[in-house]
Order: C-alpha cells, then sequence, then structure tokens
C-alpha cells in the first residue's frame, strides 16, 4: 500500500520555544481515515501545520506526498498544497470573495477550466445545503455553514489528502454531520486520505479508521 | 462606495505627487524659457583698439554666437559742432571699435568671469563691459526662485511619501489574509498577489487620468497663460504626449513598488 505520509524522528518547534512534538515516527497509508486527538496545547494542529508546509520540521524526515518538506522549496511546497485539502479551525475563507468564489479557489489554483470549475461548485454547494446562499459572502453566515463552505473548498479539487483541524468545533449537530458525512464520503467513494484533528471521535463512524495519539511530544497509535 | 473609498486614499497620494512632479516640470520650464529671454536681451560690450576678426573671437569663446560692431555715428552726431566731412572720417578712424557680443545662453556668473579674462587676453581689446552687477542680481533671483520651487516639491514628495507608507500597512493588512490563505492552497506569489498588482495599476492609472485632465485644463486656461504672457514668455504648459507618459510612468513605478513591498513582506500566517 502507499504511503501519503512518512514521518522519521521528526521533531517539531516554533522557533525559540520548546519542541512540541519529539523525535516522532509514523506513516499514514494512501485511503487511511485518521484521527488525531491529544490535550489542548500538545501539538495536534502543530503537526497538522508542518504536514502542509507552515511549520518546517526541525530535525527528522517529513515526507507528504513523495515531497520531502525539511528544507522544501515553494515551487514543491506549492505543488502539493495543489492537492491537498485543509479545513481550518477559523475556516480561513477569503471575506472579500463569495462563498461560490471561495470554494472555486482550489480549482482556480489548479487550473480547471471554467465549466468544470462552475460545474463542481455547483455540486459541492448542492452536498453542503448552501446552492441558495451561493451568491453570498462568508460574514453573512453562521460558523456552521462557514465551517461547511471550507469543506466544500477542501473537496473541491479531488485532493489526494484531506487534512482537518477540528472541523466540527462548536458547530451544531447538523452541521457537524454533514461535515463528518463528507469527510466519509470522500474517504470511502474517492480513496482520499483524510486526517482529522479532534478532542472527540464521533461515536458513530462508517469508515474504518486509526486513532493517532499524542502526549508529552510523542505520537502513538491507539488500538 | 466601500469600493471607491479602497482606491481614493492612494489614488489622492499618487495625484498630489503627480501635481508636485508637474508643477516642477512647469517651473524648470519656466526658467529656462526666461533664461533665453534673458539670454536674447544681455550682452556685453567690448572696445577694440582695432578692428576684430569676429571668427578668431568666436572660435576662442565658445559662449559666444555673435559679435556686431557698434556704429560710432550716433556719438560722433553728438560731437558734430561744424566739423569738415574729412575730419569726421578722420576722426571715426582714431575713434576705437564699439562691438556688441550676445550669448549662447544666459551665463552663469563664472561663465562672465571667464568669458571677459579671455576677451582681455587679446591685445586688441583694452576694456570689457559686462554689467555684471545687473546679471548677478537677476541671476541669484533666479537661483532663488528654483531653490524655492524645488524645496516646495521635495516637501510635497516626503509628505506623499509618508502617505504612501501608510496606505502600504493599510494594504499589507488588508491583503495578507488573503495571499496567506491563496499560498495554503498553493497558489504562487503571482496569483495570489495578482489582485494587488491589478488594483494598484488601476489606481496609478485612475490618478494619471486625473493628473491628464487637471493640466490639460491648467494648459488651456486663459488665466494660466496670461500669467506667462505677463511675464513675457510662453511654454508648454503640458504636453499631452510627453509630459502624460513621465506622469503615468512615475505612478505606475511608485503603485507596482508599493505592491511589490507588501509582497515582499508577505509572510504566511503560522
Amino acid at each position: 500500500m502507499d504511503k501519503v505520509i512518512i514521518a522519521d524522528n521528526l521533531s517539531l518547534s516554533y522557533s525559540n520555544s520548546e519542541t512540541i512534538i519529539n523525535k516522532a515516527s509514523f506513516s499514514v497509508n494512501s485511503s487511511d481515515f485518521i484521527f488525531i486527538t491529544g490535550a489542548s496545547g500538545s501539538g495536534k494542529s502543530t503537526l497538522l501545520k508542518s504536514l502542509y508546509g507552515a511549520l518546517k520540521p526541525q530535525e527528522g524526515s517529513l515526507v507528504v506526498g513523495g515531497v520531502e518538506l525539511r528544507g522544501v522549496s515553494g515551487r514543491k511546497l506549492n505543488f502539493l498544497r495543489k492537492h491537498i485539502g485543509i479545513v481550518f479551525q477559523d475556516y480561513k475563507l477569503i471575506k472579500e470573495w463569495t462563498i461560490e468564489k471561495n470554494i472555486m479557489l482550489p480549482l482556480i489554483i489548479n487550473g480547471y477550466e471554467k465549466t468544470v470549475t462552475q460545474n463542481q461548485v455547483d455540486s459541492l454547494l448542492k452536498h453542503v445545503r448552501l446552492k441558495h446562499q451561493a451568491g453570498k459572502y462568508p460574514l453573512e453566515l453562521s460558523g456552521g455553514e462557514q465551517q461547511r463552505v471550507a469543506m466544500a473548498r477542501a473537496l473541491s479539487h479531488n485532493p489526494i489528502l484531506i487534512l482537518a483541524d477540528e472541523p466540527t468545533g462548536n458547530l451544531d449537530d447538523y452541521s457537524s454531520q454533514l461535515i463528518w458525512n463528507l469527510l466519509e464520503g470522500a474517504n470511502s467513494q474517492l480513496k482520499t486520505t483524510v486526517i482529522v484533528v479532534t478532542h472527540h471521535i464521533p461515536e458513530t463512524m462508517n469508515v474504518d479508521y486509526k486513532h493517532f495519539h499524542i502526549e508529552y511530544g510523542s505520537i502513538h497509535e491507539v488500538n | 462606495m466601500k469600493s471607491i473609498k479602497n482606491h481614493l486614499s492612494l489614488v489622492v497620494a499618487l495625484l498630489s505627487i503627480l501635481f508636485s512632479l508637474q508643477v516642477f516640470i512647469i517651473v524648470d520650464r519656466s526658467i529656462n524659457s526666461y533664461k533665453v529671454n534673458l539670454a536674447n536681451n544681455y550682452s556685453v560690450v567690448v572696445v577694440a583698439q582695432k578692428k576684430l576678426n569676429a571668427i578668431d573671437v568666436i572660435s576662442e569663446n565658445k559662449i559666444i554666437e555673435d559679435i556686431s560692431a557698434l556704429k560710432p555715428d550716433a556719438v560722433i552726431k553728438k560731437l558734430n559742432t561744424g566739423m569738415t566731412a574729412k575730419n569726421i572720417e578722420l576722426l571715426k578712424l582714431t575713434l576705437p571699435k564699439f562691438y556688441k557680443i550676445t550669448l549662447t545662453h544666459y551665463p552663469t556668473p563664472k561663465e562672465i568671469d571667464k568669458l571677459s579674462k579671455n576677451l582681455l587676453s587679446n591685445k586688441l581689446i583694452t576694456k570689457v563691459e559686462n554689467f555684471s552687477k545687473n546679471h548677478d542680481t537677476t541671476y541669484k533671483l533666479l537661483l532663488l526662485f528654483k531653490s524655492v520651487i524645488t524645496v516646495f516639491a521635495i516637501s510635497i514628495l516626503i509628505v506623499t511619501s509618508l502617505l504612501i507608507f501608510k496606505e502600504l500597512r493599510i494594504w499589507q493588512f488588508k491583503h495578507n489574509e488573503r495571499m496567506s490563505i491563496m499560498g495554503l492552497f498553493g497558489a504562487p506569489v503571482w496569483l495570489s498577489s495578482a489582485v494587488l498588482f491589478r488594483l494598484s495599476i488601476f489606481d496609478a492609472l485612475i490618478a494619471s487620468a486625473l493628473a491628464f485632465g487637471l493640466f490639460s485644463y491648467m494648459s488651456s486656461s486663459e488665466w494660466v497663460l496670461s500669467q506667462f504672457d505677463y511675464i513675457g514668455i510662453r511654454i508648454v504648459v503640458f504636453d499631452p504626449l510627453y509630459d502624460f507618459l513621465i506622469l503615468l510612468g512615475v505612478a505606475m513605478f511608485l503603485s507596482i513598488m508599493l505592491a511589490l513591498l507588501i509582497v515582499l513582506g508577505h509572510k504566511e500566517e503560522v
């Protein structure tokens, strides 16, 4: 089975601060569904940031989608990010753009044709039940709706890997369920590798998943 | 309304820079034109024992445009109190020769001094009258006027530069988030900063167009033209092609530099 992520003796820290992840080694197979849990401040989000290259490894090696992220060049990093879908805790939607255009962002960056882009966005808007809000701006939507837009954006370009940082934190049940359904669908139907950082793993999951737990800077798989 | 507000601050800052630049150009043209007027009216008078070879004198002093002999007839006419024609002719021969020298441009005091010394080194020339006192006063006035305008233009440039830097910080704040988000999805810098460059180019075009309108109006304004007529000069207040291209170039350069500084100073949010 192909490895999407290979971490070897990976250490992570922000500049001039103590090490957050200390010499961790793990791997993630293609089509895996992974939950990462841990106490607040344990380094879950830090690990996720390192997976999309926002934080460079201090020590060891981290290979994502065949790209070594230690000392990675800007061009290679952009290439990798084009194939990743990210869902942020704070949504990170572009406020000046309509939600339709926000969902289009990865498709624009990947150079998709206009008709393909529009069809894909229409379909995703239906999936996240926001078709009627297409022309609105992010700040006109509720938190749950904004997160659904962020989810649609992460799925729009059929990425090989989806990284989600507490995607259902503070969301109502309806929005949470929609998001889990979309993540499960992407994993089971499109064989997309999904990594979710969360405090709570949902009780009912329709896909097999692995569970990594972070404690005191080390990562271990929970059986 | 919000969109107009977004553009207004940079457009106003750019417009004030273009305005001060064009005013400086107009003043420079006025001074140069005035200098030509002065040069046309200014001349040096030399007195020589014998007839001078104009070609030799001009070749030795490149600042000289022309030498013309001053006829002594008017002076002789005043002295003519019953003198015979023969005596008058004799008097003409014994009188020194007077020459009026016109110059290629309005000289600096140093150039006048050098010219006087050069002319006096010619053994035939006995006296040079350069009217240096009058010349110095006019020249110093011109220099003072130019200095005042330069200081004025520099002050405007400093104030508007501060305005532009303030605008830079606002833009940096406004565009940083969008550039970061686009970067997180793999957008190359040219794509994530494309909006910024589009905005700055658009603002530069607006500011240049406004400056074009303003100076086109000024250049055809009767009042403005009468002011130049009053001091006896005629200049091109605004050349719709040459001046516009300069203003457009400056506005483009400044706004693109502004966008470039934002892009270079951009840091991805972690």
